[in-house]
């Protein structure tokens, strides 16, 4: 569609316009301009994990510890290849991605139409799995307790095992339980309680002669510190304020809040970005199909979606690496 | 427009396909093998690279980090066809993005590794 043009009568002159130096069409110029500043945006995120990440140096999380599940592997200890393999996910979507843009500057329309279905399918997978991802997290492992300092107490046996709450808490007569609507007159809903309170999880810990605490607190090799008996009993009596299990914005059983407040944060962010990359992805594809870019003569707004999408690519590379790696 | 003059050569110049389609799948490989041996270096953790560290932080992640900037300049060279556009978009957009990014990842970082001594040399009781 021809937009109305104003002639000015300097076309043709250094400085009347017209001319393009950078030999790039206006929408691809844009989507560049954009996805700078996108990479700022998230690059803020990410420095501001990182600050406090240094703020908290000695007793941030391993990601190894945290990130060990895999989708139907129930116990087993699979540490990271879920999100390795989610990261193959998306380079491969780029793959096909750019297969496209490839196939589109040749006019190739049925091409075009399989490898941005591809994409669009490659992108539902992710998006998929970063939300079983979250679920996991959300729901948590082994429980843990939080001290009155806001640390995590963690639960091992004498070799060195993780233990779960669950495992050796006793149950205790009056303890707290969940109630529902239909069991009173006046009901207002709350925060749900955790499975065990604090004086089950003590009691249980007396009991138990094998178990030790472990704290946040990292040694000199990077791996969190284990107390001896005695230790564990002084700080989980002394120190000992109230019950995690799994993950949410004020409390995490696997490190200090913040960890998870990024987490969600920063893989949320990303993930929106891919939600909204597949909508436009699927746009796209549905124009390529009715032919629009056939009859325009130029697959170029295949190349623009693409440049999104590898963005989105690029910065999962990123985060990857500063969240699950480092 | 770069119509069906890309550049096919990676690696400066040490390997070069025959056709950009080849080109894809090659820069895919490279990205794989990359990204296999920063999920093996993760589970392993050797301990030569754990335990030496470089600006105070371990060797680890220094390698995990150079390996993340190869991979982003060979998506944003390859994938996003920035090695087939002009020099001044290029710049434009590259050192624009890296120096901000590296500034603001400096400041930020040692303000955090002080906020740490100030909490770590007890002058604020954090831990009770």
């Amino acid at each position: 569609m021809e937009a109305t043009v104003v002639e000015t009568g300097t076309e043709g002159k250094t400085w009347g316009g017209g001319h393009r130096p950078l030999k790039a069409s206006y929408g691809k110029m844009m989507m560049w301009f954009f996805i700078v500043s996108d990479s700022l945006t998230f690059s803020g995120f990410l420095a501001a994990y990182g600050f406090s990440r240094f703020k908290f140096i000695d007793s941030w999380p391993i990601a190894d510890e945290v990130f060990t599940h895999f989708p139907f592997l129930h116990g087993v200890e699979a540490p990271m290849y879920y999100v390795a393999f989610m990261t193959f996910v998306l380079i491969f979507s780029s793959v096909t991605m750019v297969l496209a843009v490839d196939a589109g500057h040749k006019m190739q329309k049925g091409k075009v139409t399989l490898y941005m279905f591809l994409t669009i399918l490659g992108g539902i997978i992710f998006i998929g799995s970063q939300a079983w991802e979250w679920k996991t997290f959300i729901k948590g492992d082994y429980g843990a307790v939080e001290t009155k300092g806001g640390n995590i107490l963690q639960f091992l046996n004498t070799e060195g095992e993780r233990v779960a709450l669950a495992d050796f808490a006793t149950k205790l007569p009056g303890a707290i339980q969940s109630q529902s609507e239909s069991e009173g007159i006046w009901f207002e809903t709350g925060t749900s309680a955790p499975t065990y309170t604090f004086e089950e999880v003590k009691t249980g810990f007396m009991a138990n002669e094998n178990l030790l605490v472990r704290t946040g607190y990292l040694n000199e090799h990077g791996v969190p510190t284990v107390l001896s008996r005695e230790e564990s009993i002084d700080k989980l009596t002394n120190e000992g304020l109230m019950v995690v299990e799994g993950a949410n914005l004020r409390h995490n059983e696997y490190g200090p809040p913040l960890f998870a407040d990024f987490f969600f944060f920063i893989t949320g962010f990303h993930g929106f970005h891919v939600f909204t990359g597949i909508l436009i992805n699927i746009i796209i594809f549905f124009n390529v199909i009715l032919g629009t870019y056939e009859r325009r003569g130029s697959y170029e707004m295949v190349e623009k979606v693409g440049l999104y999408w590898h963005f989105v690519d690029l910065v999962w590379v990123f985060v990857f690496t500063f969240f699950y790696l480092v | 427009m770069a119509h069906d003059n890309h550049k096919l050569a990676i690696f400066r110049g040490a390997w070069t396909f025959k056709s950009n389609q080849s080109k894809i799948w090659g820069v895919f490989i490279v990205l794989s093998i990359i990204t296999i041996i920063e999920v093996v270096l993760g589970i392993i953790r050797p301990e030569f690279l754990t335990d030496n560290t470089f600006l105070a932080m371990r060797l680890l992640n220094w390698v995990f980090i150079l390996l993340t900037i190869v991979k982003a300049y060979y998506i944003t060279w390859d994938f996003m066809h920035m090695r087939d556009e002009l020099p001044g978009l290029r710049r434009a957009v590259v050192w624009t993005a890296v120096f901000l990014i590296a500034y603001l990842v400096l400041i930020l970082l040692i303000e955090g590794d002080y906020i740490y001594e100030v909490y770590n040399n007890g002058y604020i009781k954090f831990d009770f």
